[in-house]
């Protein structure tokens, strides 16, 4: 696969589609939080802070439109989860979905994980485009015949009808958090997976609602001693027995099942040294993991901090093997950023289909992608602006201070509503989805 | 001259360059708030963001503040020192209003790009299918 951006052979990306209303007055229940292709990149599903999950499926590939690959068009929608209240508590429970992790495809149907705060649920889509017509006893609306009219027996028969697809929940696995679950993932052996909380992980069965493995807990004894909390967890892509959790303060966590059920002791701690000396207020809170992601091939993972992104070698601890700048500039914003509190957005961060590129999110709806053979990166901006299909999208450039070229923007003209947290990235193709607060944008790489 | 005196002086500002932007940020939050916490990132941030959630009425804590009665005969559970909670007690009055009935996304409508595409007649019978009943979650997992 080509690399990120500039010139030569590496990818021009464009515009191809976007979703979403344009008017400026967001609902909060239309705020994206979640984005995700399945295994083969024909569908895409996005969860939002209302509890719906609206899956996107790819057109087959039209022979006549050669220059574009197919678009995504609405597949399926429905509301994963509903506003909940914990009486015990006194808390809500929100809808939000947090995140969506798809199963691979076994049969016809289609299996994803969503979850909540609380409770994650397995759904399957199905598609129906046949009906059985031609019952003795009903009428083809339903209505049941006078049994006396019948005077013939004949054999129902299968005939197509419009295509449905139906969203149903198979599995509801409850009551297993006390604090918020922020990650799922499933494992390489597709019957297990696990949610992680603030202070837990719990390992499940798919088939098994009523019980889960408590693997990890690193709830002190008395919570005045609590330090730091999990971010993100995700289970090794091959080997069924590890997974890694990371935490606040900016540290990962190998774990392997094999060596003890209770998984409180890690096989590995990855961690960057820090200068004591280079500390300040801001270094725990900004050095805290927001997303980790293993690489397809599992030999590297990636994490993403509130202003890098940092690829580590599994063989090697002490710190990781590449380290790249989302967002220096903020470095000098930090105060205000603390201030209206967006020091704790949470960015992810995802890999393209062959390892070779990482993407991340930042502030005024750009987004920044890093080629790690080139080592050259490129910022781009999801605006309705470039709204022409395979308008090839212009670098962006933010400009830390002095002199403002231009087409530069200013890091004081930076809109930090307008963030980017959700970005995926097709598992074969050069195609990604990337969401704004309440759009979702679909870019191309350019085909001749 | 002063050449070979210049250049330890130059490496030390060239260090201090990579920090100067965060202490200084520091320097700035510290002014605005001087009672922020010694400990950064500590245990009031965790606590925080465990309790992440709109926290509504309590109706046992309304009572008691309505009573004006001191909570010093309350067991004091080793957590609620450290609970941020708000500067006064809900009231009814002060609950915001409940969340509106669920309308489908704005993601799922008309497709500006690929022309009208009609709300699959699907949709109306997925609510239907999803009718798997969840009762409200009485959190019996562990404290």
């Amino acid at each position: 696969m080509a690399g990120a951006g500039g010139g030569g052979n590496d990818i021009q990306w464009c515009f191809s589609q976007v979703k979403g209303a344009v008017d400026d007055d967001v609902a909060e229940a239309d705020i994206i939080s979640t984005v995700e292709f399945n295994h083969s990149g024909e569908l895409l599903a996005t969860g939002d802070k209302g509890g719906r999950v609206v899956i996107f499926q790819q057109e087959q590939e039209n022979k006549t439109k050669s220059h574009s690959r197919g678009e995504y068009n609405v597949y399926s929608t429905f509301q994963s989860h509903e506003p909940e209240f914990d009486y015990l508590k006194s808390l809500e429970i929100e809808e939000k979905i947090n995140k969506i992790r798809w199963l691979p495809q076994k049969n016809a149907a289609q299996f994803l994980l969503s979850t909540n705060d609380k409770t994650i649920k397995l759904w399957k889509i199905s598609e129906r485009d046949k009906r059985p017509e031609g019952y003795n006893l009903k009428e083809e609306d339903g209505r049941y015949r006078d049994p006396t009219t019948v005077t013939t027996l004949r054999v129902p028969v299968f005939r197509p009808m419009d295509l449905m697809v139906e969203a149903s929940p198979r599995r509801i696995f409850a009551n297993a958090h006390t604090y918020h679950i922020n990650s799922i993932s499933i494992n390489s052996d597709y019957e297990t997976y696990l949610s992680a909380d603030d202070l837990r992980i719990n390992l499940w069965h798919l088939e098994i609602t009523d019980r889960s493995f408590n693997i990890v807990d690193i709830k002190p004894a008395n919570m005045e001693e609590l330090t730091e909390v999990i971010t993100a967890t995700e289970f090794h892509p091959n080997s069924c027995s590890t997974f890694v959790y990371s935490s606040s303060k900016g540290t990962i966590r190998l774990c392997d099942m094999r060596a003890s059920a209770l998984c409180d002791r890690h096989s590995k701690l990855f961690e960057e040294p820090e200068d004591p000396s280079n500390r300040s207020f801001f270094s725990e809170i900004i050095s805290s993991i927001s997303d980790v992601k293993f690489s397809h091939s599992g030999r590297y993972m990636m994490t993403r901090d509130y202003l890098s992104v940092k690829i580590w070698d599994l063989n090697m601890e002490n710190r990781p093997v590449e380290t790249y700048q989302v967002h220096e500039y903020l470095r000098s914003k930090l105060c205000s950023l603390y201030e209206n509190d967006c020091i704790f957005d949470k960015f992810e961060c995802c890999w393209n289909g062959s390892d070779s590129v990482v993407m991340t999110g930042s502030y005024n709806n750009f987004f920044r992608m890093f080629d790690r053979n080139t080592k050259r990166d490129i910022t781009l901006e999801a605006s309705r602006e470039n709204n022409k299909p395979r308008t090839v999208l212009k670098p962006r450039k933010v400009c830390a201070s002095g002199k403002r070229k231009k087409d530069e923007i200013s890091v004081d003209s930076l809109d930090f509503n307008k963030k980017i947290l959700h970005t995926a990235w097709h598992p074969k193709e050069n195609i990604i989805a990337v969401a704004t607060t309440n759009n979702l944008y679909i870019f191309q790489d350019k085909v001749n | 001259m002063g050449l070979s005196v210049l250049i330890p002086v130059f490496q030390d500002t060239q260090e201090k360059e990579a920090v100067l932007p965060e202490r200084a940020e520091e320097a700035k939050l510290k002014a605005k708030y001087p009672n922020l916490g010694q400990k950064p990132g500590g245990s009031d941030f965790l606590m925080k963001r465990l309790q992440k959630g709109q926290k509504y009425f309590d109706s046992g804590d309304y009572n008691m503040a309505k009573a004006k009665m001191k909570n010093k005969q309350l067991p004091s559970v080793g957590a609620d020192k450290n609970l941020v909670t708000g500067d006064h007690i809900p009231t009814p009055q002060d609950l915001p209003q409940r969340k509106s009935s669920l309308v489908t996304s704005k993601l799922a409508g008309l497709d500006i790009m690929s022309g009208q595409r009609p709300l699959l007649p699907a949709e109306c019978k997925i609510t239907a299918a999803t009718a798997c009943p969840t009762r409200p979650s009485c959190s019996l997992a562990k404290p």
